[in-house]
């Protein structure tokens, strides 16, 4: 210390070093940020919780709408969501997972067409969901379903080529593909190159690689993917609106080209068609609530598998 | 202390008993072998005959090829894109780059061990079972007989009998690496290539490793890369010193560590630098 000083001092002229600032503003700036966040989601919560919770019965849960949605339940809905939602991983995820293996196994990570791919996903995670719905009426319903009807089918009256719930599911997953393949990526790319080196040495092949040790390894990340997938999809309105969701059914979706009510939808329909807003108000947040915690329960049976895959597997 | 180090190699090279050497027949013949990464060339010229049921050593400081030159007699430098290769390798006089159409095949008579202990996430019983599964053997009662022999060949049988189903990550660093060994023996190949496989162990399950490659020597041609003078003075019967791309010597264990012909080699091996 001392001898550090002598060595400044010899050097040249003194040096007036200015005093620190506490750190207090910084500090405290940041903690504002995080406590608005926080009182935003509580007051979003609570408001959620306090207008719903009277609502929620075994009825309501179980019971089709009834009186022009003024009574009744919402079990369509609920159903409908789920119903969707899991088309939409089931569809979705294997297609990103797909596509980031080829990403990142059979392309060089630096070459053109790898970042014009990169570059796509990436646009593709901009593009506004109003957007995916228009564009799921016009490729899937139009032009794929429309297809199917005319050219295999030969059907008079539209079968496939009318809104559904597999196209819905489809322009969802679409929507979802982008973060399924980010995750999927990152656990690609943390796989260590030994590994596959072992493998290979012993006359696997490139597949069998893939198949046997890439993808297992892979696997908790995949199912990250497919979380985020879910809390992105469901309850996405705009998508679904022109692909298949319906206003009311009488019945459940029995077929992949049936229409099927959905949660998001139904607030949506709800808050702005109905005659009488103050009457459906209660079933307005009842709804609303079994959305969130339906999101939060897809999303936890996700988490406990991917845990499930991790305590089986261990880690490096 | 560098004299006392060379001292110590001439002992240890000296004191190995070795059998009366016949020419032993040619296993791998390699030709003007080149190599390079992009635009940067590895390895320069070389040509070398490697024994059977030998083991030969490679030496070299870091980056003299040594790795690369190992990787490129079983294809395995192929993984890695954007090289090249110039030259042939030939196992039993058949060219494995132009003549041997499947490179699984190649890599199954020819197995690899490599530096760090790698062994896969799955079972003990399964990681051994790994190559003959990808090699389409299917039968439960050949992968469990295989499986079983294997891991008596690597000395190992013994500790992991009774935990099979075991993770493999539960064994010690020494056991993962001849764990590795055996995975790499399970398919039958006829030479073993060892990338430095004891450097990250410690002298006791180095020991183990050295003895074990001491007993595979009657059945396998064994080809070692290692950083350890000592290590390759003790266990090899043939070296060869790389430096910078090109093989500057090769000969007869006890000779390049006591009268090596190259300045460079002895003072490599005596450590004057590297």
């Amino acid at each position: 210390m001392t001898n550090h000083t002598a060595i400044a001092a010899s050097t040249g002229p003194a040096l007036e070093f200015k005093p620190k600032s506490s750190g207090l503003i910084p500090r405290g700036l940041t903690l504002s940020a995080v406590i608005i966040i926080i009182a935003m989601l509580a007051v979003i919560l609570l408001n959620v919780l306090h207008g719903g919770l009277g609502t929620i019965s075994w009825e309501f849960l179980s019971k089709p709408p009834e009186h022009g949605m003024e009574a009744g339940g919402i079990f369509p809905a609920i159903f409908g969501t789920v119903f969707l939602v899991l088309l939409m991983v089931l569809t979705g995820v294997p297609v990103g997972v797909l596509t980031a293996v080829y990403l990142h196994e059979y392309t060089s990570p630096t070459s053109r067409t790898t970042r014009i791919i990169r570059t796509a996903i990436n646009n593709l995670a901009g593009v506004p969901s109003i957007v995916f719905g228009l564009f799921g009426l016009g490729f899937f319903i139009g032009f794929i379903g429309h297809g199917i009807d005319t050219t295999l089918l030969g059907a008079e009256k539209p079968v496939w080529g009318q809104p559904a719930i597999i196209w819905a599911a489809l322009t969802l997953a679409l929507l979802t593909l982008p973060v399924v393949i980010v995750s999927t990526e990152e656990a690609l790319r943390a796989i260590p190159r030994e590994l596959k080196d072992a493998s290979y040495a012993l006359g696997a092949t490139k597949l069998q690689t893939i198949i046997r040790i890439i993808i297992p390894q892979a696997l908790p990340g995949i199912f990250t993917g497919a979380i985020l997938a879910i809390s992105r999809g469901a309850g996405e309105v705009a998508p679904i609106m022109f692909t298949g969701a319906a206003y009311y059914l009488p019945y459940l979706p029995k077929a992949l080209n049936d229409q099927f009510m959905e949660l998001g939808y139904h607030v949506y329909v709800m808050s702005t068609q109905s005659p009488d807003i103050e009457k459906t108000k209660p079933i307005l947040y009842g709804t609303v609530l079994v959305l969130l915690v339906l999101t939060f329960l897809l999303n936890f049976v996700a988490i406990l598998i991917r845990s499930k895959i991790r305590s089986r597997r261990i880690s490096v | 202390m560098f004299d006392a180090e060379l001292e110590a190699n001439k002992l240890e090279a000296a004191s190995r008993v070795h059998p009366p050497r016949q020419a032993g027949r040619v296993k791998i013949e390699i030709h003007d072998l080149n190599f390079f990464y992009g635009q940067s060339q590895a390895l320069h010229q070389v040509s070398l005959n490697i024994e059977e049921n030998r083991v030969t050593a490679f030496i070299g400081p870091s980056g003299c090829g040594k790795s690369t030159f190992l990787r490129a007699l079983n294809r395995m430098n192929e993984t890695i894109p954007g090289t090249r290769r110039e030259g042939t390798v030939k196992l039993d006089g058949v060219d494995i780059y132009r003549e041997i159409r499947d490179v699984s095949t190649v890599r199954t008579r020819v197995g690899m061990v490599f530096q760090k202990s790698n062994p896969f996430p799955k079972s003990i019983f399964d990681n051994v079972a790994y190559g003959l599964r990808v090699n389409g053997i299917k039968d439960k009662q050949i992968i469990g007989e295989a499986v079983e022999d294997t891991l008596k060949r690597a000395f190992l049988w013994d500790e992991v009998k009774d935990k099979l189903n075991n993770s493999a990550y539960m064994l010690s660093g020494g056991q993962q690496q001849r764990l590795c060994i055996a995975r790499a023996l399970a398919v039958r190949p006829e030479v073993l290539l060892m990338d430095e496989p004891a450097s990250a162990l410690d002298p006791i399950s180095t020991a183990k490793i050295e003895d074990l490659i001491a007993e595979l020597k009657r059945q396998y041609t064994i080809v070692i890369v290692t950083h350890n003078m000592q290590q390759a003075a003790r266990i090899s019967d043939y070296t060869a010193f790389f430096y910078e791309g090109y093989m500057v010597e090769f000969g007869e264990t006890p000779k390049i560590f006591t009268k090596p012909d190259k300045k460079q080699t002895e003072d490599y091996v005596t450590g004057r630098f590297g």
